[in-house]
């Protein structure tokens, strides 16, 4: 009786229900849409070093984890190599170049990460080949270069750089292909240190003779259920380091944390905008009815007969909203252009529909606990 | 047969010298088969009584005992259940659920009692073509007149087959010649269907179709007319001022409790 007559009352007032399914499927899109857009900046914040083929990242003490201001130099990795439980350490370097696109479109920022060939921190490749010492010209691009560029195993790109005031063009060879591997915000380009020490932009009095130092050293260890430990035999054995995790890492990027906690918030607040729209409408439908729920209260409905139905009524609207919502959503970011940062992770948008689908009808519950108390001899005007 | 049995029934609102007397001590019975008019002034108690008969309301003292069951000593819960089962019901207005057609309308009290099969249903269609709307079984209530609605609601009270049918002032929204109709068809179908049945109603041309007149005043039974022909003369009487004859003031009499008033009752 409860389904009946709440699936009837949707079917036969069809625009109504459809209007504030359209309302829900609108507020679905912008919770799916904010959650994939916080998910692409994290992702191209992060992806480097959430990929890295190490468990450990050891930068400068006082750097406070920025790989900016972190210095780690040859005899501190060697070092590091030393420490118990360290199977093997990398030496990285981050720098930023511009691609020069060779249809000559415009110029695009990359980040320029100096790896050691073989060791943690060169990503596996997915087409060509890892690169070597020897060849100092080679490099490893990230799929958000290829979809940028479309360049393949063996093309040539061109980066251009700041040297001083001056302005440096650099011929480099494809020689592998990697996975998605951005850093903040920018495709990667993997070339060996001696390279990426070359390339980088570097100030007028930069020491070039000097010893090659980076921003960090990725660690990858012999078990890596001794993290902890070896953290600490690390930041005991070698001077003036700090050892942490990915996660760490990632978050310490600058901004990172800030630019997640804005969104959660935005996708709270739509959340919490999401639970009003729908307990209004209920709300105001409720107080439209409160005659005709009197009378069917008087001719024998119960309560919960008239409380199942209102629920019944809620959570399918809101289903169908959310659904078509969703739907929208998925359609939208299929078609988002490989630059905007917008990434729908099927576990993100799964979570992000469960909890519209949950949370939805919470709003209407106000409008339940109205409808249980509508006495019917008050609704028909009966009362004394 | 006795199907509503109210033994000395009263019910009081609020309390301490702020108490307010309803329903004083009120007996009644109506047998199957037997319509009836409850009339009265307004504050006179009737729509208290008939609230209190429906079970939507406790009696303060005395017992009301419709098929077997004493309905002031049940739970909440339980009265909505007997009304659902014994009683039929129709009101001023808000009879109808808007968006199901005149047949769902009907056929919803079935669905309530779990009774909906091919039988009842052809039963719930026989009953709208006998009220004359066999033409109208799909259309929903906004697109009948208040006097279709009405009969719509007369077979909703009707069609689960309940002990007693009550009816609040079921023509107050009506013109005089669907009243007529309305209460026409009503009471022959608590006569053919061997229902009991109680109207509240201020219109005393009404009264021709039923079988005893039960005046209310001050939450007491003041007169009960059962004598056929005092009952025609009073419906008569009622049709008589109805619009043609002066009141006290100068302006014609209108159905209503004025009319109970000039009629003496």
């Amino acid at each position: 009786m409860a389904v009946y007559l709440a699936l009837k009352e949707v079917w036969r007032n069809k625009g109504r229900f459809l209007l504030i399914a359209s309302v829900v499927a609108l507020i679905t899109v912008l919770v799916l849409f904010i959650a994939a857009l916080s998910e692409g900046l994290a992702s191209a914040n992060r992806e480097y070093i959430e990929k890295l083929n190490g468990e450990l990242l050891v930068f400068q003490e006082g750097a406070q984890l920025s790989t900016t201001a972190s210095r780690i130099g040859r005899d501190r990795i060697a070092a590091i190599r030393r420490v118990g439980g360290v199977a093997d350490a990398g030496q990285v370097g981050f720098a930023s170049v511009k691609i020069v696109p060779p249809d000559g479109s415009k110029e695009f920022d990359a980040s320029l990460i100096g790896v050691e060939p073989g060791r943690p921190g060169e990503p596996p490749v997915l087409e060509g080949t890892q690169i070597e010492r020897s060849s100092a010209s080679d490099v490893i691009i990230d799929a958000g270069v290829v979809a940028r560029i479309g360049a393949k195993v063996g093309d040539m790109i061109r980066v251009k750089v700041t040297q001083g005031t001056d302005e440096e063009f650099y011929d480099l060879r494809v020689a592998g292909i990697t996975d998605r591997r951005q850093y903040f915000f920018q495709p990667a380009i993997f070339a060996p240190l001696l390279t990426w020490d070359k390339i980088r932009p570097q100030g007028a009095d930069a020491n070039r003779q000097g010893e090659l130092i980076t921003n960090i050293a990725v660690v990858k260890l012999q078990d890596p259920t001794t993290l902890q430990e070896t953290a600490a035999a690390i930041e005991t054995d070698v001077t003036k380091v700090e050892a942490v995790n990915r996660k760490t890492a990632w978050e310490a990027i600058p901004g990172y944390a800030a630019q997640q906690s804005t969104l959660t918030t935005q996708q709270f607040f739509t959340f919490f905008i999401g639970v009003l729209v729908v307990g209004g409408f209920f709300q105001i439908q409720t107080l439209q009815k409160v005659a005709q729920i009197g009378m069917l209260k008087a001719i024998g409905m119960s309560n919960w007969t008239v409380g199942w139905s209102a629920i019944v009524q809620i959570v399918t609207v809101n289903a169908i909203g959310v659904m078509i919502g969703a739907v929208g959503t998925l359609a939208l970011v299929a078609n988002f252009p490989v630059t905007v940062p917008i990434q729908l992770t099927g576990s993100a948008a799964l979570a992000t529909v469960v909890a519209l689908l949950a949370i939805g009808p919470l709003g209407g519950i106000v409008s339940v606990f109205a409808l249980l108390r509508i006495e019917p001899l008050r609704a028909l005007g009966m009362a004394q | 047969m006795i199907a509503l049995e109210a033994i000395n029934i009263t019910k009081h609102y609020g309390t301490g010298a702020s108490t307010i007397v309803a329903v004083n001590e009120v007996s009644l019975s109506v047998r199957r088969g037997e319509f009836l008019a409850l009339v009265g002034p307004s504050g006179s108690g009737k729509t208290t009584m008939l609230a209190m008969l429906a079970g939507l309301l406790k009696p303060t003292h005395g017992q009301i005992v419709i098929a077997g069951q004493d309905i002031g000593r049940m739970s909440e819960g339980k009265r909505t259940k007997f009304r659902g089962q014994f009683i039929g019901f129709t009101f001023q207005s808000n009879n109808l659920v808007p968006y199901l057609s005149a047949l769902e309308n009907v056929e919803m009290l079935l669905r309530l009692n779990g009774k909906l099969n091919r039988q009842s249903k052809q039963r719930a269609r026989d009953l709208l073509t006998r009220l004359g709307l066999g033409e109208r079984l799909k259309n929903r209530p906004g697109q009948l007149s208040g006097g279709q609605q009405q009969r719509v609601a007369i077979a909703r009270a009707l069609i689960h087959e309940p002990e007693v049918v009550l009816a609040d002032e079921p023509t107050a929204s009506l013109d005089t010649e669907r009243a007529h109709q309305v209460v026409q068809t009503f009471a022959e179908l608590i006569h053919e269907q061997n229902r009991a049945g109680i109207m509240v109603t201020h219109d005393l041309r009404m009264a021709k179709y039923v079988d005893r007149v039960i005046q209310m005043v001050d939450g007491r039974i003041s007169r009960t007319i059962a004598d056929r022909r005092e009952i025609l003369q009073l419906a008569g009487a009622a049709d008589e001022l109805d619009g043609h004859t002066p009141s006290s003031n100068g302006k014609p009499v209108e159905a209503g409790e004025e009319m109970t008033t000039v009629l003496g009752l």
